[in-house]
């Protein structure tokens, strides 16, 4: 990746990590922060907030349970709404993580391991608030176990041939399995812990959570061969499940969803969005903990040219979008292009693009990929550019389809605001008790990249990337 | 065990130095096979390939694994074989009920769950996890084989063990401190 930067001599390249840190030194900060280091306000503070987003969460689905789909704001056209928007936008924005922690792993890009731990606890937590939304949009939410194929005494199954079946196994299998690697690679560090804490309490849960882990080379070994075998399960994994949500669009015969760019369109955005949210958590995370040492701005570098790489990708299938409705001579598609640029929804529709086409072609310059404070305003822009994108896609295609007769607009209401607002609070508290409660950064990773040979190795493959 | 070993060797699990890096401890374990000891175990911080090499393990994950996929496949196809051409059958657009291309996805999500469950269930069950008691934390200073300091335990079990020429050998591989495992 380094390839494509251009960026001077390979003397001046930014280390993975800051000289002068071993393993004891590595071990002791990143455990310090779970074990040693005082509970801050801003934390509270921070867990506060969420805490009470969560609440408006209940609220809002208490009262969806208790009045039904109509307190939203979608109508017989636009049937899908901030549900699915919401859904797909938090599925996306988990990929990132999966592609930090798998597909980095298979290319051995070393830098990941600083940053895989936290991104990986991210796309857990982004499946956990998108798996609420296509279930509380089922209208009969009670019975979500409809969804999966048990033998039951009406004698009905699922529709194998349907994408909206394909959804629930891929998200089902993408939060298991999710979950396993996160936890899997948590174990050995969950041991560090235990062997660090003073607290009895303390020490029997971590101690209980490491499963007896001991670092023999026994379990090393095996433990090793798992996770590179995870990885290379994973990395398919992440590809078919945005790829099967495309499909929940691409096989219907909506203008504006009926296209074959639909799938790798869709990883792509995934990724784009992913590395925003990556980069918006990052940047704090490593300024209130002082973690520069361990994130530096090689990091925060890569990420941005992965995103702007990304941007690019999604910018091409908006060209392409556009470019097939005028070569394909569809009517309807054409005029769904026209609806989308002209039409009342236009100004989400430029918003979009001034925010994932525009504002990401400032990632061109390496001196805006080195700014933090710059980087964390454009990865905002970029999550709201991809909400808006979900936007787009689902409500424009359905306000006006085929027939004129059947045109509706669509506007959300309190309740569609205060559930999604209710996710992102969700979403917060969850990576709050993470950071105060198990380590942000993968530490026996850490202490393998400080072995001193281990450095000089890493040093090599920088130089070829170079 | 047995009446010819000394009394104390049956209540020790083994004995273990204290090693200050990798390089250290793939020495010290070099020198332990040379020396004739077979039951030999080799604790870090993180992992170190060489040392996994030189005691030689072979690993049945990947058979597993790929056990578990394979059974993952069947299991997708099988399913919704049963649910649409068996139990209920939907004709749609006069498409045979076992359309199998349809069924592809399905089958593939599957595929990868069974793996990934093989993968991380197997890795724990073969590591004997979990594990809530073991004899090496009787020692206080393991405490650091999960933050800096590596660590060679011959096992008491071994034909080659006695507890005097043992504990010479181990000072030998070691400026650092040498240890008794109890049970």
């Amino acid at each position: 990746m380094a390839a494509m930067s251009g960026q001077g001599g390979r003397g001046q390249e930014i280390p993975i990590l800051a000289p002068g840190h071993d393993a004891a030194t590595i071990t002791d900060k990143i455990s310090a922060i779970v074990l040693t280091r005082p509970t801050s306000r801003g934390w509270y503070l921070g867990t506060a907030i969420g805490l009470l987003l969560v609440a408006l969460l209940l609220t809002s689905v208490t009262w969806l349970f208790l009045r039904g789909l109509g307190i939203w704001g979608i109508n017989n056209q636009v049937a899908w709404g901030f549900a699915i928007i919401n859904f797909v936008w938090w599925i996306g924005i988990g990929h990132a993580g999966t592609l930090i922690s798998a597909i980095l792993l298979l290319l051995k890009q070393h830098w990941r391991t600083s940053i895989n731990r936290f991104a990986e606890a991210m796309t857990l937590f982004a499946v956990v608030c998108a798996g609420i939304f296509p279930v509380i949009h089922l209208g009969r939410p009670w019975l979500a176990y409809w969804l999966f194929p048990y033998p039951n005494p009406m004698g009905l199954w699922p529709q194998f041939r349907s994408p909206l079946v394909w959804d629930v196994f891929a998200v089902t299998t993408y939060a298991t399995v999710s979950l396993l690697f996160w936890y899997v690679g948590l174990v050995p560090d969950l041991a560090t812990l235990r062997d660090r804490s003073i607290g009895k309490i303390r020490r029997a849960v971590y101690a209980l959570l490491s499963l007896g882990w001991r670092g023999s080379t026994d379990h090393w070994d095996r433990y090793e061969t798992a996770y590179l075998l995870l990885a290379g399960l994973a990395t398919p994994l992440v590809i078919s499940v945005h790829s099967v949500i495309a499909f929940d669009f691409a096989v219907s015969i909506l203008p504006g969803w009926h296209t074959t760019i639909f799938p790798p369109y869709f990883v792509a955005g995934a990724v784009f969005s992913g590395f925003a949210m990556v980069l918006t958590l990052a940047i704090p995370i490593r300024s209130i903990y002082a973690l520069e040492d361990f994130i530096t701005l090689r990091h925060i570098d890569n990420m941005a040219k992965v995103m702007l790489a990304t941007g690019l990708i999604v910018a091409y299938g908006y060209l392409i979008e556009t470019f097939m409705a005028w070569f394909g001579s569809n009517q309807f598609e054409e005029f769904l292009i026209r609806n989308r640029m002209t039409g009342p929804y236009a100004p989400a529709y430029w918003s979009l693009i001034l925010c994932n086409v525009g504002v990401t072609q400032l990632l061109w310059f390496p001196s805006v990929r080195r700014n933090v404070r710059l980087l964390f305003a454009i990865a905002l822009v970029v999550n709201i550019g991809m909400w808006l994108e979900r936007f787009v896609i689902v409500v424009i295609s359905l306000h006006r389809d085929f027939l004129p007769s059947s045109w509706k607009m669509y506007s959300p209401t309190f309740w569609d605001w205060a559930t999604y607002l209710g996710t992102i609070g969700l979403f917060v508290t969850l990576l709050f008790l993470f950071i105060r409660f198990l380590p942000v950064i993968s530490i026996f990773e850490m202490r393998a990249l400080a072995r001193p040979a281990r450095q000089a190795d890493a040093a090599s493959t920088r130089e070829l990337e170079t | 065990m047995s009446s010819a070993g000394p009394q104390p060797t049956s209540r020790l699990y083994g004995m273990m130095a204290e090693l200050q890096n990798a390089e250290d401890l793939l020495r010290a374990v070099r020198a332990a096979r040379a020396a004739g000891f077979v039951q030999i175990e080799a604790y870090t911080p993180h992992p170190v390939e060489e040392i996994s090499h030189e005691l030689g393990h072979k690993s049945h994950l990947p058979a597993i694994v790929l056990v578990g996929g394979a059974l993952g496949a069947l299991t997708g196809f099988a399913l919704q074989y049963y649910a649409s051409v068996v139990a209920y059958p939907i004709r749609v657009a006069g498409k045979p009920a076992a359309s199998w291309p349809a069924f592809v996805v399905v089958a593939f999500e599957l595929t990868i769950l069974f793996a990934a469950l093989a993968a991380v269930f197997g890795m724990f069950v073969l590591n004997g996890l979990p594990q809530p008691y073991h004899p090496v934390f009787n020692v206080p200073i393991f405490e650091l084989a999960s933050r800096n300091r590596f660590f060679l335990l011959l096992r008491s079990k071994d034909p080659h063990f006695d507890p005097v020429t043992t504990r010479r050998f181990l000072q030998e591989q070691t400026s650092l401190q040498v240890a008794d495992v109890p049970f």
